[in-house]
C-alpha cells in the first residue's frame, strides 16, 4: 500500500495549510489555509480507513467536506462583513479582540 | 363471628338514641360558648339567648336520657360506654366519650336543670351588667364543663371538664374584677382549688399505672373509669399501697373541689360572684364535682380507704366529712352576711355527702346531691332576689334586712320551705336524704360520725333559724327599712358596676323601699321550693317510695361494693327530729333575743363575756386558718423559696450562663483572629491574587491578532502531539 505516501502528502499539505494561517494577512488566504488543513485531514482519514479496510474513515471524511463547506460558507460572511464595516481584511489590523 | 356482630348490634339499637348520643350534652353548651363570644354583642340579647338556648337544649336531651335510662333499668344497668380514641402516645390510647350509668344520668339531669333555671335568673338579675354577654359565656361554658366531667368514659376527660370548671369559676367569681376583692377571691378560689388539683393528677397517675395490667385485659387502660372500678373491686392482686395511695391523692382533690375542711376556705370567699354563680357554683356544679369523684370511683375508695372494714371505726372521707359538718357548720353563727352564712351551710351539707360516702351510705349521699341542689339553689335565689328588691343590693343582714316576710312574700315562702328542707324537717326534702346518711351510719357502726351527723343536724336548725329571723322577721333595718345610703354601696358585695343604668332599667328600686322582685326571678323560685318540697319523695324510705334506689343508684350491681343499709324507723329518726326541733327553739329564743328590739340580758354577751367574746373572735377569724395559710405557710414556703431561687438564680444560673458567656467570647476572638482572619480570608484572598497575578501574566498573549492566536493554538496542539507521542512510547 501507498499509505506512508498517503500520510507524508497529508502532514505536507497540512504544514502548509499551518503556515498559510499563521503567515498570511489576508483573510481569504487564512480561509484557504484551513480548508487546506482540512483536506489533509481527510486524506489521513481516508488512509487509515483503506488500510482497516473500514468504511468509517470514508463517510467520516465525507461528513468533513460537508462541514468544512458549511464553514467556508460563514467565514466568507464574516470577512464580507468586516470589510464592510472596515474597509480592510488584513488581519493584522482587526486587533479589536486585544485583551 | 357474624352472629356475635349482630347481637352487639342489635343490643347498640336496643339502647336508644338518646343514651347514645348523650355525649352532645356538654357539646351543646360548649358550641353556645363558642358562638356568644364570637358574635353574642352582636345578637339582640347580647347573647343570653344563646346561653338559656343551649342548656335548656342540653335539659332537654338529659331528659331523654334519664327516660331512656329508666325505660332500660327494668331490663338492664350496664353501663353505656361510647368512645372514641382522641389521641395516641407512647402506645397509650387516650380516648374520649362517655360512661352513662345511673349516678351520671342523674348528675346530667341535675345540672342541666338547675342551670336552665340559675340562665333564666340571671337574664333578669344582671341586666344592663356592664359584661353581660360574657357573663352569659362563661356560665354556660361551667355547665358545659360540669356536664362533661359528669358522662366522662376516662380520668383524662374528667379532669378536662375539672379545669374547664375550675377555670369558669374563677372567671364568675371575678366577674366584677374592678373591686379588688373579688379579684383576690377569684384568684383564692382558683388557687385553693388547684392546691387539690395536684392531687387528682398524682391521683390519676397513680391509679392509671396500678390499673393498666389488669385493664389491657379487657381491651382498655388504666385511665377508663369502668375499668378503674372493675379492678379496685375483682382484682385481688392489686397492690394495697396502691389502692390507698391512689385513693388518698384523688381524695385531696376532691378535698379542694368539695371545699372540705382544710381547702374550705375559698368556698365562702367565692361569695364575691354575682349570685346566680354562687347558686350554680354551690348547688349542683363545682362543689358537687368533688363529691362526685369520690363517688364515680367509689369502688377504688371503698377498697382503698378500707369503708366498711369491721372494726374500722374512721376512715380518711368520713373524717374529712365530719370535721367539715362541724367547723363550718359554727362558723355560719357568726357571719352577718347572708351569703356567707349559705356558704357555711354548703360546706356544712358537702360534708354530709362526703361522711356519707365514708360511711358507706352511697345512695343517700348521692340522693343528698340532688335534694341539696335544689334547696340551696333556691335558697341562693332568694338571697339574690333579697339584694336585689329588697336590701338594694347589700347582703348584710344585721344592717340592710329584717322583716321582709311581708314585703317580699313569694321570696319569704321559698326562703323558708327550703329551709325547712335544708335542715331536713320530716316531709321536706332534706329529711329523706341527710337522715338516711345519719341513719346509715349508725347502722354501719360508725358512731362517732352519727353523733357528727346529729350535731351537724342541730346546728343547721339554728343558724338557719338565727339567718331567717334576721333576714324575714323582727325589725326592719338599713335599706330594708327604705333607708337609703350610699355609703354602703363601696363595702356590700354584690354591687351592680353599672348601677345608674339599672336604676334606669328599674326605676322603682330601693327609692320605693323594698317590694317582691319580678317573674324571671320568683318563677325559678317557686320551681325549686316546689322541688325542695317533693324531690325527697322520689327515696322517701318511710313511705317505702324507693324510685331512686331503683332508676339510678348503680349500688348492688356489678361492679360495685356491697354495702349494708338501714332499714327505716321512726324510733332511728328521732334524735334527729328532736334535736332539729331543739335547734329550732334555741337558735329562735336567742335570736330574738339578740337581734329584737326588747332588752335581753344576751345581748351584747359577747362583749362582755370573756370566753365567749374569745370564742366569737375565733369564728369570726375563720379559726384563724386563712391567717394560717396566708401569713404561716404562704410565707414560710414561697418567701425562702424565693429567696432561695433568688440566689441561685444571681450565682449558679446567671453565673454559669455568664461563663458560657464570656468563653464563648474568647472562643469567638481566637476563632476570629486565627481562622478567620488567616485561614479562610487568606485562601480567598490568595486565590483573588493568584488569579490577578495569572491574569496581567498572560495579558500581552491576547494580543487581539487571529494568526497570533492560530500559531499559540497549533504550537500547543504540537506540544500536546508530542507529549502524547512520548507518552505511548
Amino acid at each position: 500500500m501507498l499509505i506512508n505516501e498517503f500520510l507524508l502528502l497529508g502532514a505536507v499539505l497540512f504544514c502548509i495549510g499551518i503556515y498559510g494561517v499563521i503567515a498570511r494577512k489576508n483573510a481569504v488566504m487564512v480561509l484557504m489555509a484551513i480548508e487546506l488543513i482540512l483536506n489533509a485531514v481527510n486524506l489521513n482519514l481516508l488512509a487509515f480507513a483503506l488500510r482497516n479496510g473500514s468504511p468509517d474513515g470514508h463517510v467520516f471524511a465525507l461528513y468533513v467536506i460537508a462541514v468544512a463547506a458549511a464553514e467556508v460558507g460563514v467565514g466568507l460572511g464574516l470577512v464580507l462583513l468586516i470589510y464592510r464595516n472596515k474597509r480592510t481584511i488584513a488581519l493584522d489590523e482587526l486587533s479589536e479582540m486585544k485583551g | 363471628m357474624l352472629a356475635a356482630e349482630q347481637v352487639a348490634e342489635h343490643a347498640a339499637e336496643h339502647v336508644g338514641w338518646f343514651l347514645d348520643h348523650a355525649f352532645l350534652i356538654p357539646l351543646v353548651p360548649a358550641v353556645a360558648f363558642a358562638i356568644i363570644i364570637l358574635v353574642g354583642k352582636r345578637l339582640p340579647m347580647k347573647g343570653s339567648e344563646v346561653g338559656v338556648a343551649s342548656i335548656f337544649a342540653s335539659l332537654v336531651l338529659a331528659v331523654g336520657v334519664a327516660y331512656q335510662w329508666i325505660e332500660r333499668s327494668h331490663t338492664t344497668v350496664e353501663p353505656v360506654i361510647r368512645k372514641v380514641v382522641w389521641w395516641q402516645s407512647g402506645g397509650v390510647e387516650f380516648s374520649v366519650g362517655q360512661h352513662i350509668d345511673g349516678l351520671s344520668v342523674v348528675m346530667l339531669l341535675l345540672v342541666a336543670f338547675i342551670s336552665t333555671l340559675v340562665q333564666i335568673y340571671s337574664l333578669e338579675y344582671l341586666r344592663g351588667d356592664r359584661r353581660y354577654t360574657h357573663f352569659f359565656a362563661a356560665l354556660t361554658l361551667f355547665s358545659g364543663g360540669m356536664l362533661m366531667m359528669v358522662l366522662a368514659e376516662n380520668m383524662v376527660q374528667l379532669i378536662l371538664g375539672w379545669e374547664i370548671m375550675g377555670l369558669c369559676s374563677f372567671m364568675l367569681i371575678g366577674h366584677w374584677w374592678e373591686e379588688e376583692t373579688n379579684s383576690r377571691a377569684a384568684l383564692k378560689a382558683f388557687w385553693t382549688v388547684r392546691v387539690g388539683d395536684i392531687g387528682l393528677l398524682v391521683g390519676t397517675g397513680i391509679v392509671f399505672f396500678g390499673a393498666s395490667a389488669f385493664a389491657q385485659e379487657s381491651g382498655s387502660n388504666g385511665f377508663s373509669i369502668a375499668a378503674i372500678n372493675e379492678w379496685a373491686l375483682n382484682d385481688t392482686s392489686a397492690s394495697r399501697t396502691v389502692l390507698l395511695w391512689g385513693s388518698v391523692a384523688l381524695f385531696i382533690a376532691c378535698i379542694g373541689k368539695s371545699g372540705q375542711f382544710p381547702l374550705h376556705t375559698w368556698l365562702p370567699d367565692a361569695m364575691a360572684g354575682p349570685t346566680p354563680v354562687s347558686s350554680l357554683l354551690h348547688s349542683s356544679t363545682m362543689v358537687v364535682a368533688g363529691v362526685f369523684l369520690v363517688a364515680r370511683l367509689y369502688p377504688l375508695f371503698h377498697t382503698g380507704l378500707d369503708i366498711n372494714v369491721a372494726g374500722q371505726q374512721f376512715n380518711l372521707i368520713a373524717v374529712i366529712g365530719g370535721i367539715t359538718i362541724i367547723i363550718a357548720a359554727a362558723l355560719a353563727f357568726v357571719q352577718t352576711d347572708i351569703k356567707k352564712v349559705l356558704a357555711y351551710s354548703t360546706v356544712s351539707q358537702l360534708g354530709y355527702m362526703m361522711m356519707g360516702l365514708g360511711v358507706g351510705a352511697f345512695t343517700p349521699a348521692v340522693f343528698h346531691v340532688f335534694t341539696h341542689a335544689f334547696f340551696k339553689c333556691c335558697l341562693f335565689l332568694c338571697a339574690g332576689s333579697v339584694a336585689h328588691s329588697g336590701s338594694h343590693h347589700s347582703f348584710e343582714m344585721k344592717k340592710d334586712m329584717g322583716g321582709l316576710a311581708r314585703k317580699m312574700p313569694i321570696t319569704a315562702a321559698c326562703w323558708i320551705i327550703s329551709t325547712l328542707a335544708l335542715c331536713g324537717v320530716p316531709f321536706f326534702s332534706g329529711f329523706f336524704s341527710k337522715d338516711e346518711i345519719i341513719d346509715n351510719a349508725h347502722h354501719n357502726g360508725y358512731t362517732v360520725f352519727w353523733i357528727v351527723g346529729l350535731v351537724g343536724a342541730f346546728m343547721t336548725t339554728a343558724y338557719m333559724t338565727r339567718a331567717t329571723y334576721l333576714t324575714f322577721f323582727g325589725v326592719a333595718r338599713g335599706a330594708a327599712a327604705g333607708v337609703h345610703h350610699d355609703d354602703s354601696h363601696a363595702v356590700a358585695h354584690d354591687v351592680h358596676d353599672t348601677h345608674d343604668v339599672h336604676d334606669a332599667n328599674d326605676a322603682h328600686d330601693a327609692h320605693a323601699g323594698p317590694h317582691e322582685s319580678p317573674a324571671l326571678i320568683t318563677v325559678p323560685l317557686v320551681i325549686l321550693a316546689v322541688l325542695a318540697l317533693t324531690a325527697g319523695y322520689l327515696n322517701a324510705a318511710p313511705f317505702h317510695l324507693e324510685k331512686f334506689t331503683e332508676w339510678f343508684a348503680t349500688e348492688g350491681r356489678e361492679p360495685f361494693p356491697e354495702l349494708a343499709h338501714a332499714t327505716f324507723e321512726w324510733v332511728n329518726a328521732m334524735p334527729s327530729i328532736v334535736l332539729v326541733a331543739a335547734g329550732f327553739i334555741v337558735s329562735l329564743f336567742i335570736s330574738r333575743g339578740l337581734y329584737g328590739e326588747k332588752a335581753f340580758f344576751l345581748k351584747g354577751i359577747t362583749k362582755r363575756s370573756r370566753p365567749l367574746r374569745a370564742g366569737y373572735t375565733f369564728l369570726y377569724n375563720k379559726y384563724y386558718l386563712d391567717a394560717l395559710y396566708e401569713n404561716v405557710i404562704v410565707r414560710a414556703v414561697a418567701y425562702p423559696i424565693s429567696k432561695a431561687t433568688y440566689w441561685i438564680n444571681q450565682n449558679v444560673i446567671d453565673r454559669t450562663v455568664d461563663q458560657v458567656g464570656l468563653t464563648g467570647q474568647s472562643v469567638g476572638n481566637w476563632v476570629y483572629r486565627n481562622i478567620d482572619q488567616r485561614v479562610v480570608d487568606g485562601a480567598v484572598n490568595g486565590s483573588g491574587a493568584a488569579a490577578r497575578g495569572t491574569g496581567s501574566a498572560l495579558r500581552p498573549i491576547q494580543s487581539g491578532k487571529v494568526n497570533q492566536y492560530g500559531a499559540l493554538l497549533f504550537g500547543a496542539a504540537a506540544i500536546g502531539a508530542l507529549v502524547l507521542v512520548i507518552v505511548n512510547t
